[in-house]
């Protein structure tokens, strides 16, 4: 992870979910492991998906795919953790694939268009335009809070 | 301000605090030995007092020390049996000791406060004293050193014969061997050890289920050494943190005193088992409720004392606190010799404010009447007063000692008294645990919810669990014991993974309810560390917590309390119990139930009680055959017979899918099953039902409207009834 940048809120961790590209700031994770075993949770929201033992720390999952309203991912494919930290403690977003982290500039960023769908928008605080790609900019307090928005 | 002078202060603000917490108790305890004090007794006092004002002439705080120095004068007098321990100077002394701790409060502005009031308090006690109470004095005196045992006499004369300096000099020795035994510490650091601890627990679970798979002997010596370590250090730890309920009943005294005067009471105070020991944590959490309580007691409890007097009970009332270990749990028992509780007035009172109606009050046992207290919004109080009645009560009570997983009982006798029990786990962090599975996943059950298990076998499978109007209920010597199924509740449809021939049935209690839940497999007991539930989580009622296992997977605790709930074993206003202790069966007409909605044709849809479901099957199309021309399979070793739903109902159906699976709903009658055979099953909902149109038609009890779509509630009883011919009744048995 690069530090000779100046200002560290404009670094995005980027990963994949049903080919497209998000990025959350790179602040607020605190790492990103491989797929771990999770125990179920009957009765939970939709989104919530397990518990992982993360070295002692119960850590809650979160299906990113469920809470953007995506497809559900192919079987056989195993997601990736991307911890992020809250004031609650750790959660994790489980996503297909990890992607660089990302500089943003500013000139480049866009708020999402009008035409985005309702509880989504809600989640999504911008886009980046990449060269060849949108990178989708999340809002990390609004995804991890399953109970306010649950579709 | 130099640092070590910041140190200095900030430990006697903490000694002088410790010192006057006790001296408020001492000082009451004083007041009732009218007939000559106890020496020693009025020495402790006079010995913290002293040492305030000591330590405060030192540090500089001259109106601090000029309070405690008169305060000191006047405890002289009494030690010296010069002065009496009257209504009006344990007032007084009470008094200043609550202003010498709001000086210690505000300590940097102590010098520039007024305290000539109460020095001139205790100077009007000095004065008087010394002139007309001479000769009375002397003769108390002659009488106390008379009726003392002879140590205490003997010390009394030793005490007032060494002088002043000396004495104090002693008195300061035992301070500072009081303090070279005790450290303290700050509760932060125990509780981060405590975390730690917990950690260690779960490695240490770890490492003794990875040591039983090598079966090495070395490695198991170890282990056990480490285990029975970890178990001493885990309960070391805990012991730090344990402390003497006393703490938190030694304002009581006082507080009963005061209310007492306020309401024109005359209260007496018991206290019974003070040394019981908590859990800070717990300590903590109890102390509103309790205070509230005993305010409530006082306020409301005990009768004034000539309403007392005109019924022939003693003028003065007795509140009782009583605390004891009982079963892992701690038992604090508040009661009195009041007039009990006023159960026609709590009546009239819930019913004007809406919070039960008429008709529930009317089948309502007075044990649950006397519990309405505790609902949210209730309070009988007339007239506001200061003490108690502001609205917000007995429902707070209730919810913060459920919070910390206790429970709150209560007894009242009409004239007699009221009881109020409380029942309190002794430690939070970490808790023995019973571990069943469910579903692929397993589950904590805390010990302290579990009263015993029942497995049932082979045949006593089918016969011992009986049902009442759709619920499934077990006879648990001779009393029916309402049955929950954890699969049932936590929705799920993964296969069981126990034996089929067997039942296995945790029996909980849950607010003084029993209840058995109904798992695949009952695992072991283990200590447990609990941890919070996340955010997302906590809208799911029937967890508490979350913890690691031994094999570093999580599992998830079951709050038995909210099982209960979301079973509707107990309903919110306590009267929602298919079953209650008298055996009566209520009607399920606008309670709340579990119903299986089903799909026939295109739009029809069929709801079931989901307790009439045994279970939901897929089966093969080519496994139906047929016996006297009904469709049947063959079903765990028996003979299923199938009923088409929509065909015996005369529906449409639209059985055209490609599947070659049938949707199949068992249901158990007297040791028979039969199949229903489905389109599809849509959802399991939980909803009121308010039957809209009775049905005409046999085999369907009405309509309902769930999820705003009109559906028809299925009379599973009739239909098993309208096909009950005698090849079919048969065919069990054939087999």
């Amino acid at each position: 992870m690069s530090t000779t940048c100046q200002s560290p809120a404009s670094q995005l961790c980027t990963f994949y979910l049903d080919n497209q590209m998000f990025g959350i700031d790179v602040q607020s994770v605190q790492e990103v492991i491989r797929y771990q075993q999770m125990t179920d949770i009957p009765l939970a929201p939709d989104s919530v998906c397990g518990l992982i033992n993360l070295r002692g720390q119960i850590v809650t999952a979160i299906e990113l795919r469920k809470r953007l309203g995506l497809p559900n991912r192919p079987e056989g494919q195993l997601p990736m953790n991307v911890v992020v930290r809250s004031d609650d403690g750790a959660v994790s977003l489980l996503v297909d694939q990890i992607g660089d982290v990302q500089e943003s500039d500013e000139e480049n960023f866009e708020p999402p268009p009008e035409t985005l769908r309702g509880s989504t928008r809600q989640l999504i605080r911008g886009a980046y335009k990449m060269k060849d790609r949108l990178l989708l900019v999340l809002d990390t307090e609004r995804v991890i809070d399953v109970t306010s928005n649950v579709d | 301000m130099t640092i070590e002078d910041d140190e200095l202060i900030k430990d006697f603000i903490v000694e002088s605090q410790e010192h006057l917490s006790d001296v408020e108790s001492q000082l009451l305890t004083l007041e009732s030995q009218q007939d000559g004090v106890d020496v020693a007794l009025v020495n402790k006092v006079f010995r913290a007092v002293h040492s305030i004002k000591g330590a405060a002439g030192f540090l500089g705080f001259e109106v601090l020390e000029s309070l405690a120095h008169r305060g000191e004068e006047v405890l002289n007098r009494l030690r010296n049996h010069e002065m009496r321990p009257t209504n009006l100077v344990i007032n007084t002394l009470l008094k200043a000791t609550d202003r010498l701790k709001g000086l210690l409060d505000s300590l940097e502005t102590s010098n520039e406060q007024d305290v000539s009031e109460h020095i001139v308090a205790l100077e009007r006690l000095l004065n008087a004293d010394s002139a007309a109470d001479s000769v009375l004095d002397e003769v108390t005196m002659e009488e106390a050193t008379v009726e003392a045992v002879p140590e205490r006499a003997s010390e009394c004369a030793a005490k007032r014969n060494v002088t002043e300096s000396i004495s104090s000099a002693i008195q300061d020795a035992a301070i500072v061997s009081a303090v070279d035994s005790t450290i303290r510490v700050d509760v932060s650091l125990l509780d981060t050890l405590m975390t730690r601890v917990g950690e260690l627990v779960l490695a240490r679970n770890q490492i003794l289920q990875f040591t039983g798979e090598l079966g090495n002997t070395d490695l198991l010596r170890t282990t056990q050494r480490l285990n029975l370590i970890t178990t001493e250090l885990q309960e070391g730890v805990m012991k730090t943190r344990m402390q003497p309920i006393g703490n938190v009943w030694s304002k009581f005294p006082r507080l009963v005193r005061d209310l007492a005067v306020i309401c024109g009471k005359e209260v007496r105070i018991e206290m019974e088992g003070k040394a019981t020991e908590l859990d800070k944590t717990i300590i903590e959490a109890i102390k509103d409720p309790l205070t509230h309580l005993v305010r409530n007691t006082v306020d409301h409890g005990i009768e004034k004392p000539e309403v007392r007097r005109s019924i022939g009970k003693p003028v003065e009332g007795c509140l009782t606190l009583r605390a004891f270990h009982e079963g892992g749990q701690v038992i604090i028992d508040i009661s009195d010799d009041g007039a009990g509780l006023n159960l026609d007035r709590i009546k009239s009172k819930a019913i004007e404010k809406g919070l039960v109606s008429q008709e529930q009050v009317a089948r309502m046992l007075e044990q649950e009447i006397a519990q309405l207290i505790f609902l949210p919004g209730f309070s009988t109080a007339e007239k506001v007063s200061n003490v108690s009645g502001r609205g917000v009560g007995m429902d707070v009570v209730k919810t913060n000692i459920e919070k910390i997983g206790g429970s709150v009982d209560l007894q009242t006798r009409p004239g007699l008294g009221t009881t109020v029990k409380i029942k309190i786990p002794l430690t939070l962090a970490i808790i023995p645990a019973l571990i069943v599975s469910c579903a692929g996943n397993r589950f904590a059950i805390p010990q302290v919810n579990l009263l015993e298990l029942v497995r049932l076998e082979g045949e006593q499978t089918t016969k011992s669990i009986e049902w009442i109007q759709g619920a499934p209920v077990y006879r648990l010597r001779g009393r029916l014991l309402p049955l929950v199924y954890l699969r049932n509740v936590l929705k799920t449809n993964i296969a069981s993974e126990s034996p089929q021939d067997v039942i296995n049935i945790v029996i909980l209690r849950a607010d003084d309810r029993q209840f058995g839940l109904v798992v695949d497999r009952i695992n072991d007991t283990e200590e447990i560390v609990v941890k919070p539930l996340s955010k997302q989580l906590k809208g799911v009622a029937v967890y508490s917590g979350t913890t690691i296992m031994g094999d570093g997977k999580v599992a998830l605790i079951l709050d038995v309390l909210g099982l209960a709930y979301a079973s509707q074993v107990i309903s919110k206003m306590r009267d929602g119990a298919l079953v209650d202790p008298n055996g009566r069966a209520k009607d399920g007409n606008g309670e709340p139930q579990t119903l299986i909605i089903l799909g026939t044709g295109t739009s029809r849809r069929l709801a079931l009680p989901i307790s009439q479901v045994a279970r939901l099957e897929k089966i093969s199309k080519d496994a139906v055959e047929y016996a006297d021309h009904q469709e049947v399979v063959q079903y765990r070793g028996k003979i299923l017979p199938l009923i088409r739903l929509a065909g015996f109902l005369g529906l449409e159906s639209n059985d055209t899918s490609e599947e070659d699976l049938l949707n199949v709903v068992v249901y158990n009658e007297n040791e028979r099953s039969f199949g229903l055979v489905i389109d599809k099953i849509i959802d399991i909902v939980e909803t009121s039902l308010q039957l809209n149109h009775p049905s005409t038609r046999e085999g369907l009890l009405g309509s309902v409207v769930i999820h705003d779509r009109v559906t028809d509630l299925v009379d599973l009883p009739a239909i098993i009834r309208m096909i009950d011919c005698p090849s079919l009744s048969q065919l069990p048995s054939l087999v």
